[in-house]
Formats: structure tokens, sequence, C-alpha cells
């Protein structure tokens, strides 16, 4: 089938200001990847088009962008999944809320500083086992934050979240995903400290409970209730 | 054009589990930096599913040597055995640290790290397969990737990310910089260090079918062949048996460590007769040549280029009791340690793996050759062993060579862990006897020279036209199985290739500011490099071993190869030599290999 992209160009050392780039492939699949076909766009028509990408199955995180206005990894969307006619056709932008460096490519710096500030590292709460072997973990306790180890700091969901858009000094739903999963994590020991940074004016009440950031998170991990949990913590003053 | 120089004791060049770990013990005792041309968490490490090999023996008996036997054997016994030891004593160790630096592994009821089954490894006495791949679901190397950036975060390793490598700086032999393409503005930096430790993974995009990331294009391989130093046994590429067909990306072997099987079209379970033992269980590059065997009789599912992976309940149950084993499965079980596999399965077939079988091919997955090294990441110029002074490399992008002429399952995340700290060690000890070697007048002159030739190039071909051709002749003729007429068509068409890329190159971009057009162009360069070592490796390699099945040779010949391959830059050609001696330390002499 035939397809029509509409996609979202900048390149501050030419461009004044962004435009729609338009493109039409021939020769579609219903099961090609939008990567694929940005791909052929970039390969066949216009080089100039940039975009990051590394795995292409949704793992790496490098690919996130608004497709028909929805937050999506770009090699997790097959076209068949977009409902399209023969010559419909398909708007892809950058995220949004982060600074566009050139066409699809935004500046993830501001994201990673927001992850660098929840204290996302293992603070263990007891000395090293003295038998030389691993700290033993209950397979409830481990089970407690299974859902939040999966981010892989795409950014889909920070950049649905409205009160990002607001205001980039929320740290954003990544963040506090990424926080959960070590406050809920029977061996780390840190918990008070990631709560009191999440309690500050950066933090989780800036969450308004919109629930942008489910629906967009491509590891199905449910960020939204991760929030809440987090929420209720620091009022419990405690896992 | 203007060129930014910093100054580092240790530069780590690759920010995967292999550099992160190097970087994380090297920044303990020495000024560190991590240049990377992706943001860490993007590396490939994060990939890697099924899990990380061990003998921890938390639920079955296991030791160490069992692992190192079945390493051995599992490379075809061109492992070298001193490696195979070092790897499989400190795994243990190894493991028990990712743990400590808060790792989430999957748990035992006593609350130690879970265990399961993964191809080769085995109970030594019994030869029955040995739960020792430690994990966390099927999203193992995703969990290790996260984990030691966090700890790099924790521990403020400096990090110049989206900085991409493209030249290696020497003087007199000696390795003393790296010159680099800051991404965001096209700016050329030079990193002026007295150790450089390259961990910059595979180059699985030389073929058509992959599981290998796109950003996979041998560029550190590259940068130490163009520095005039060899590469081993680069006809070693593994071949996954199952590659998702058609896109090609990873099903974990975890699928077939919990009891999921090979079916062909007429309902078999083909590896029965492969590998009676251990059957679906067998080394990776004997499963994959039966799938090809398989396909070529006529079993591939409707005649087609694949065969069924089927992880249903009521097939693994049926086999399980077969097998006289107690254990039985259901959907929910299946789900919760295979989560990532459902989610693919759902995403690119529109099927539920606890439903319907899962259709598999074989795919480029994992180099075993390369940046040849000693057992403490030290880079060799030559087989006789010399080291050459600052230069290191861990990880997939080395070849110690602890996988020989086949890499077993888990054994890729032992590897990172295992050889990345000793890179790291080596590195803060030899940083602090050792003075800066003085940078060349004009560090980056050449470099910039070809960048700004790729920049303006205005011919006829694009990058991505040869990349095509490359991937498919590397797929025809250098694949699971090869034979002389198919290497020489692979060689003549990489050369034409090569030279059309000097000369016919056209590339659109010619910015400074992100400009991928450019940089996918200059990896192309270091692909076609590799291809063409890789195939001549192969045509010189006059047997079967491994991951190296030659029609024409089709049998072991441990008389005249039993011996790595270097292959040597020579008077702009390559010279191919067996001059590197397999190390047969533990004493497991040559046998033959039956799973």
């Amino acid at each position: 089938m035939k397809v029509k992209f509409r996609i979202r160009r900048f390149n501050p050392e030419v461009d004044k200001k962004p435009y729609w780039g338009e493109y039409t492939l021939d020769n579609v699949e219903p099961t090609d990847r939008i990567l694929e076909l940005l791909h052929r766009v970039k390969w066949e028509q216009d080089g100039t088009l940039t975009l990051r990408r590394s795995c292409a199955h949704g793992v790496c995180g490098s690919d996130a962008v608004r497709i028909n206005g929805v937050n999506k990894l770009a090699c997790k969307v097959l076209v068949k999944t977009l409902d399209l006619k023969d010559g419909g056709q398909v708007q892809v932008e950058p995220i949004l809320g982060l600074p566009v460096v050139k066409d699809l490519v935004v500046d993830f710096e501001p994201f990673f500083d927001h992850y660098r500030t929840v204290m996302p590292y293992f603070m263990p709460a007891t000395p090293r086992p003295g038998d030389g072997r691993e700290r033993r973990q209950s397979p409830e306790d481990r089970a407690r934050f299974d859902d939040t180890t999966k981010c892989i700091l795409c950014a889909c969901c920070t950049t649905s979240c409205p009160s990002f858009w607001a205001s980039g000094e929320y740290v954003g739903p990544a963040a506090i995903v990424n926080a959960h999963r070590f406050i809920f994590d029977s061996r780390d020991g840190a918990t008070q400290e990631r709560l009191n940074i999440l309690s500050e004016e950066s933090g989780v009440w800036r969450c308004r409970t919109i629930f942008n950031c489910t629906p967009a998170c491509p590891r199905e991990i449910e960020v939204t209730r991760a929030i809440g949990e987090v929420k209720l913590a620091i009022q419990r003053n405690g896992r | 054009m203007d060129v930014k120089t910093h100054q580092f004791d240790v530069v780590v060049i690759g920010a995967g589990g292999a550099g992160m770990m190097a970087a994380l013990y090297a920044s303990r005792g020495a000024k560190t930096a991590v240049i990377s041309k992706l943001y860490p968490t993007r590396s490939h490490t994060g990939t890697a599913q099924g899990g990380i090999g061990a003998a921890l023996a938390n639920l079955d008996e296991d030791h160490w040597e069992w692992h190192a036997f079945d390493t051995v054997k599992g490379g075809d016994y061109l492992t070298d055995q001193n490696a195979a030891e070092t790897l499989a004593r400190e795994a243990i160790d190894a493991v028990i640290e990712l743990e400590l630096m808060g790792l989430p592994f999957d748990r035992n009821p006593d609350g130690t790290i879970s265990q399961r089954r993964f191809g080769g490894h085995t109970n030594n006495q019994t030869k029955k397969p040995v739960r020792r791949a430690c994990h966390a679901a099927d999203r193992t190397g995703h969990m290790i990737l996260q984990t030691l950036y966090q700890n790099c975060i924790k521990e403020k390793v400096t990090f110049f990310d989206e900085y991409q490598a493209i030249d290696l700086i020497t003087n007199n032999g000696k390795a003393c910089g790296v010159a680099a393409v800051c991404i965001d503005d096209g700016e050329i930096h030079v990193f002026h260090a007295k150790a450089i430790c390259f961990a910059t993974g595979g180059w699985g995009r030389l073929w058509e079918t992959t599981s290998n990331a796109h950003s996979l294009t041998g560029d550190g391989p590259a940068l130490v062949w163009r520095a005039g130093l060899p590469l081993q046994d680069m006809e070693f590429f593994q071949f996954h048996p199952t590659g998702l067909y058609p896109v090609g990306l990873l099903i974990t072997e975890a699928v077939r460590g919990e009891g999921g099987v090979l079916i062909n079209d007429k309902g078999e379970r083909f590896m029965e007769r492969y590998a009676p033992t251990i059957k679906d269980l067998a080394s990776r590059d004997v499963v994959a040549r039966s799938i090809y065997l398989e396909v070529q009789a006529g079993r591939g599912i409707g005649g087609k280029r694949y065969v069924h992976l089927d992880v249903r309940p009521e097939t693994v149950n049926r086999y399980l009791a077969e097998a006289g084993e107690d254990r039985r499965v259901d959907a929910d079980y299946i789900l919760s340690k295979l989560p990532d596999i459902t989610d693919f399965c759902h995403t690119y077939l529109g099927i539920d793996p606890t439903k319907s079988p899962i259709p598999i091919q074989p795919t480029a997955h994992y180099g075993m050759g390369g940046i040849p090294t000693d057992l403490n990441a030290a880079v060799l110029s030559s087989g006789a062993g010399t080291v050459v002074p600052g230069l290191y490399a861990a990880g997939e992008v080395a070849c110690v060579s602890v996988h020989g002429a086949n890499r077993l399952g888990t054994n890729s995340l032992t590897d990172l862990i295992v050889f990345g700290r000793k890179a790291g060690k080596a590195m803060a000890d030899y940083a602090r006897q050792a003075d800066f070697v003085p940078l060349p007048t004009n560090p980056a002159g050449k470099i910039i020279a070809e960048i700004e030739r790729i920049r303006k190039s205005s011919g006829k071909t694009k990058p991505y036209m040869i990349r095509q051709e490359m991937q498919k002749v590397m797929m025809d003729h250098v694949s699971v199985f090869r034979e002389a007429p198919g290497l020489q068509k692979a060689l003549d068409t990489v050369r034409e290739l090569k030279s059309r890329y000097q000369d016919d190159l056209a590339v659109d971009d010619r910015g400074m500011r992100f400009n991928t057009d450019l940089l996918e162009a200059w990896e192309l360069g270091c692909m076609l490099d590799l291809a063409e070592i890789t195939t001549l490796s192969a045509m010189e390699r006059k047997e079967s071993r491994g991951g190296h099945s030659r029609e024409d040779y089709p049998k072991r010949d441990d008389v005249n190869f039993l011996v790595h391959t270097m292959a040597y830059p020579e008077k702009g050609g390559i010279r191919i030599a067996h001059d590197r001696a397999v190390d047969l330390s533990l004493g497991y002499q040559p046998a033959e290999r039956v799973y």
C-alpha cells in the first residue's frame, strides 16, 4: 500500500522555524514498523531527516516520537495498527516538552537531570552478608517493585504529561518510577531521603493524576499507580 | 576545523556492560571518562534476555569446573582454557557483586538468586542440563545495564554521551588517544589518555537478518585495525537459532530453558535426532545448523524458511512428563518468566506464545572473534602475545578467547562483568605507573580529512544501497553454512562495494548538527572493512568448527586448525595467519562434540 508521511522538520542550522515535510512511500506492508518507514524516508528520499534509534524492538528506548499525536516508540508501532487506508497519512513529530535539537531528536539532558535527582541507585540498608554471598530477598518482596524495574528511560511518560509541559521543573513520571523502584525494594535503606526529595515542590505533588503517562508507557508500567504509591508513602512517612 | 582536547588517565569507549564495569573500577583509581555514541541506557547489553551464567549452585549441584568445561566444549575446543577458567571461577563473585550493587534478580523461595537451564550448560557427570543461568525475568541484560548505570551515577563517573569515537591515536606503537565527534554539534574532540579501553560491542549489522541494534556496526574493531593491529577469529560469528521470523529479533534461549521445544512442519521435535541427550538445549551452533537442515529438507513450516518454537503449556508439560520430570507449567508461569517475549510476539506478530507456537529462524547474533586480548584485557599486537601498551578491550568486541568457535548462552553477560572488571582494574594500575605518551602533531588531521571527504561526497551511491548489498551477500554466503565459491563471491562483492564506497558515495546532509547521515556512512566503512576480514578469515579456515561450518570441509581438523586465526593489516591488504596457539591448560583434550 501507499502511505503518506507528514514529519515535523527543524534544523536550526538552516531553518528559521519548524515546518512539515511530506513524503510518500510505496510498497508499504501492514507489518512494517514506523521506524523502518522513517528509515526508508531517510535512506531513499532525504538523508537529512534526523532521528534516534538503536535496538529497533522496544528495549533501548531511543526512538520515542509522537505518532498521530500519541507518544510511541517508532519501532513498536506497526502500520496495521494505525487503521490506514491506501494512501493514508501518518504524522510524526518529536516528543513534547524537551527542546528540539533537530527534526525528531530532542535534548534529553533535562530528562536525565531529573532522573539523577531522585537518587536512582541502590543504597543498601544492611552491610554485605558475611558469607560472601548475595543479600536474600523473598519472592514476595521482589515482586513488590517488579513493575517499575521495567523502565527503559524512553521519556514517553514524562513527555505525555501536561504537568511536565506546564513546568519543566517537575521531575516527571519517569523519575518517580525510578525512585519507586528503590523506595519499594526491601533491601534499600534510603527510602526517607527519596521521599523527602519527592515531597519538594518539584516532586510528586505536581502530578494531577491525569493518567496520560500510563497508556504512553511502551513497557506497560502502571506509571500513575506507581506515582500514587509514592504519594501514599510520603503521607505514611515510609514504605 | 577547531579541535577540543581533553585529558584523562583512562578513556573507555562504549557504555554497555563491559564499558561501565570497566569505568566503575578504573574510576576508583584513575581519572576516567566514558565516551559513547549512545546514551548509556540505550546500549545493546540491555537487550540480553535469558540470564548470566555462574555456578552458584543455588538449585542444582554445580561447580565452576563444570562451567569451564561446558564453555570449552561449547567453543568446540577453540576456547582458550585459561580464559574459560577465569570466566567460570570469577563468574560466581561477579554475579554476587551485581546483586550487591542492587540488581533485582528473580528469587528462589529461600531468597537466593533464581537460576534456570540454558543451552550447553550441564552437569558434567550426568550430562543433563543444570540450572546455572541467573536471571531477572527475561530482561536480565536490561537489569544489568540499568544497575551499572545507576552505580556509575552513584560513583560520579564522567560520561560523554553521544560522542562517537572515530579514530584511535597512537604514537610509536603506544595508544595515546581517541578522536571523537560530538554528535550534537559535529565538533571533533581529542581525548588524550594513558589507557584506552574498547567496549563497543558487536557488528551484527553486517548481516541482513540480525538480532543486533542498528548501532552495532563494529566501529571498535575497525579503529583498532586501522591503527595497524590484528583481529582474531573473525570467521566465528554466532547465528542464534531463535530469531523471530521474519524480523530477526532475539527470542531468548530461556524459552527452551523453561521447557519450550523446536517443532518442524511434520510436528516432529527434530532436535531429538541431532542432540539425543540434551535435545533443544544443545549449543547454539548445533541448533542453528539443525534448523537450516530441516528447512533445506523441506520441513520448514509450510515449506518456508522457519520452524516453530513451541512453549504452550500443554506442549511443555507433555515433554516434561515424557522426560519423567515432576515439574509442570501453566500460562501464568510462562508469562511471569517470559514477559518480554510475550510482548514481542504480541507486538510484532499478534500472537500469544502460550496459545500459538512462535515462528523462528536463525539470526546473526554475536561475534566470538574481535580484538585479541590477554586475560587482563590488554590488547595484543601479534599471535605471539605481545601487548600494546595502554590499549585494552573487553566484552563482545574483545577476543580473549573465552568463547572459542561458539559462545554458550549466558556467557556473554558473564564475559562483560568478569573481563570488564579486569580491564578497569588493569587500567587503574597502568595509569598509576605510566606517563602520558605525547599526542602526535595534528592528531586528528587524517580523520578530519576522511570525515570531510564523506560530508562532501557527491557520487550516485547512497550508503543504504551499499549496506543492503553487503548485508545480503554476507547472509547468503557467510552465515550458518559456507563453501569456497560462495565465500569468493562474497569477497568479490565486498571489495567492489568498498571501491564504490571510496569513489561514488552520496551523502545528503552536509551540516554539522546531529548529522546521522554522515555518521551512518562512516559506520558503513567500518562494516565493509570487517566484512572483508570476516570473509577472508572464513576462506582460510578449511574445516568446520563451532559457528564456522564449511560444506566443502565438513569435519573438524585438529591437526591443522586447532589454532586461532589472526588477520593482520599489511600493505593496504589483509594477511591471514594461524599463529596464535589455543591454551589447553585445563587439560581438556579435543573430543568429539555430542550433546
